[in-house]
């Protein structure tokens, strides 16, 4: 018995075993797809899902005219000719709405991908954590108190901000017990927090006048009418940060999905992990809430899928996540402004339409044991 | 690694005390285990030397060194825990499994390097399970995770291995399996162990814990006496060194063949 043995080990490997790209130390590939193609096929994909869904709509707008108004916009190179209602709807209505998308989508899906793993939960979303209803609460109230508050362009999404910190607020403080911020915790808080703040939201729409009543609804279904060019800097922010943010701490995040006591013997700091996440995805999710409303489904639906195409290695899931979350809502956006043209479809009601069937689906697939039944 | 545990305490919100003043020396190389009965205090105390507890009097020292005095990264670096395998909902192949034991190692921008690669690939191969790399975790049989999960050690490179009653669940095969293995890495090992015979078998040395304190500890053909059973476990036995393998056997007798069918004294056949 050598005294203070490490744990080495000094066997030969076996060549023939593993696959050629483990042993030049490149990562596995998860079902003979090579992961940087796929990232450059779902960046092709968005681009050309922003393109079509530009040119889609009640004026018809041609294919490439939707770049060379961007070019000549952003750039001042002007290539061909274009009318002038052509540029106002790609550049005033259309673009901006079609960006939203992306940042909304994509934010949505990395929050749910990370809820998952912070709560150990592959039902998670977004908005178990009360991020949602504290916004619509305070979105309920600044459009029902109508001429008592003073209006502006902002006050919603000010409102929606400021209910959404509440409940970070009340959940934070509720979820801890001696300092430790435990993922059960997390989780009961932010469903009583939710209950509360629904609750209001509830009351308040009850005690609504028509006009209002309809409003809210709407805001609450979410919705991505509307957006302007001032609305995207923020979420763009949060989602850049955010992302990047999360993809560092990706490995962390595999191992905190092993669970909690094994992810501590192999060094991560659950405790003070979870806390950094917990106001990462907040803000990100608040972000997003306030200006597009709970757009539901797409931040429980997402991941799973992902998981599905590129396993659940954070690293690859984070990013493939955002780019289909993109993509996904960029579509459900077009199909609310097509299905029931020229009524629009609030967002929210469209992804819950497809949410439903989803989780039937995920429910009776067998994989050799039950996923989400657990 | 030698391990040292200085009369440590714990209890539940500062209330009874479930640890009372435990402590242990863990000579480089060997192989301690750590029995007792369900509520001894055995999972607590390998918490508090994994430090994932903190003991609220008293100390707990790898080489010296405070383990609260270290990071958890240099806590990982140091030790390796093989805890009993909880279902996860999340599909991870065995080799990223294994892959994540070089975590500790790894700082935030690194990645995998050819080195990492060879660890783990060494390591399944310890362990004998090349070949399972890009199988799904959750298909393996109980034994075959146990043992990734001890490849996940290995590829920590850590020089205190803890397990955390590896062996509940698993067939007798792979319980001798899996301790055989460990025992065969040389690492200065800590097990909580339900089995007295497994403990018997592969430990140097046992502590044997009762409502939190250590009542006897040495090396288990001089510490499990039919005595000690009784007074740990309740029941009464006879411990005989097997004439063919000379291997530490304990032989239980239930309270109703010891009470009118058994001679304990003596020769311990039980009259038809």
């Amino acid at each position: 018995m050598g005294a203070d043995k490490v744990l080495e080990v000094r066997m030969p490997v076996q060549a023939s075993a593993l696959p050629e790209e483990r042993l030049m130390g490149k990562p596995s590939v998860q079902q003979g797809f090579p992961f940087p193609l796929l990232i450059l096929a779902l960046l092709v994909a968005l681009f050309v899902s922003v393109t079509l869904a530009i040119t889609i709509g009640p004026v018809d707008i041609p294919f490439f005219t939707v770049w060379k108004i961007a070019l000549d916009k952003v750039l001042h190179i002007t290539l061909g000719e274009w009318t002038k209602p052509q540029e106002q709807i790609v550049w005033l209505v259309r673009f901006p709405r079609v960006l939203l998308a992306i940042f909304v989508g994509g934010g949505l899906a990395i929050v749910g991908a990370t809820m998952q793993a912070v709560v150990r939960n592959n039902m998670a979303g977004p908005y178990v954590l009360g991020i949602s209803s504290g916004a619509s609460a305070g979105a309920a109230i600044a459009i029902l108190s109508g001429s008592l508050l003073p209006f502006s362009l902002y006050t919603i999404p000010i409102a929606a901000f400021l209910g959404s910190l509440c409940a970070f607020a009340l959940v934070f403080v509720l979820a801890r017990s001696g300092g430790r911020l435990s993922s059960r915790r997390l989780v009961l808080s932010g469903i009583a927090i939710s209950y509360l703040f629904s609750a209001v939201t509830s009351l308040l729409t009850y005690l609504a006048p028509d006009e209002g009543l309809r409003r809210v609804t709407f805001w609450m279904m979410g919705s991505l009418s509307g957006a302007h060019w001032a609305d995207l800097t923020l979420p763009a922010i949060a989602l850049l940060v955010g992302m990047l943010y999360l993809l560092l701490q990706a490995r962390d995040l595999n191992s905190l999905v092993m669970g909690e006591e094994t992810a501590m013997t192999l060094g991560v700091d659950t405790n003070g992990l979870r806390k950094r996440l917990f106001v990462v995805t907040s803000f990100l999710t608040a972000m997003v809430v306030v200006v597009s409303g709970s757009i539901g489904f797409v931040g429980l639906m997402m991941p799973h899928i992902v998981r599905l195409l590129v396993g659940p290695d954070h690293r690859r899931l984070l990013p493939v996540c955002m780019l289909t979350g993109s993509i996904f809502l960029i579509w459900m956006d077009v199909a609310a402004r097509m299905v029931l043209a020229p009524q629009e479809v609030p967002i929210g009601v469209l992804t819950s339409i497809v949410g439903s069937p989803f989780f039937i689906w995920l429910m009776n697939r067998k994989k050799g044991r039950d996923i989400v039944l657990g | 690694m030698e391990v040292r545990v200085d009369d440590v305490c714990w209890g539940v919100d500062g209330g009874e005390k479930i640890i009372r003043g435990i402590a242990m020396h863990t000579a480089p190389g060997t192989f301690v285990g750590v029995i007792g009965p369900n509520g001894s205090g055995k999972s607590t105390l390998l918490r508090m030397i994994y430090r994932v507890l903190r003991p609220q009097a008293g100390l707990v020292t790898l080489n010296g060194e405070d383990v609260w005095a270290l990071k958890p990264r240099e806590m990982a670096q140091r030790s390796a825990v093989v805890l009993q395998e909880r279902p996860s909902e999340f599909d991870f192949k065995v080799y990223d499994i294994v892959m994540m034991g070089r975590s500790p190692h790894k700082k935030t921008f690194d990645t995998e390097s050819v080195e990492d690669h060879r660890l783990v690939s060494n390591a399944l191969a310890r362990v004998g399970l090349t070949g399972y790399a890009e199988r799904d975790f959750q298909t393996l049989s109980g034994g075959e995770k146990q043992r990734v999960l001890v490849a996940r050690a290995l590829a920590q490179q850590a020089q205190l291995l803890i397990l955390d009653e590896p062996t509940n669940h698993l067939d007798i095969r792979y319980q001798f399996e899996v301790l055989e293995l460990v025992k065969s890495l040389g690492v200065t090992t800590i097990a909580a162990l339900h089995d007295l015979t497994l403990a018997a078998l592969y430990c140097d040395c046992v502590y044997v814990l009762l409502e939190g304190r250590v009542i006897a500890s040495g090396v288990p053909a001089e510490v499990l006496t039919p005595d000690l059973i009784y007074e740990v476990y309740g029941v009464h036995s006879e411990v005989v060194t097997h004439p063919k393998t000379g291997q530490v056997q304990i032989a239980f007798f239930p309270h109703r063949l010891s009470v009118s069918n058994v001679d304990i004294k003596g020769e311990g056949r039980a009259r038809q």
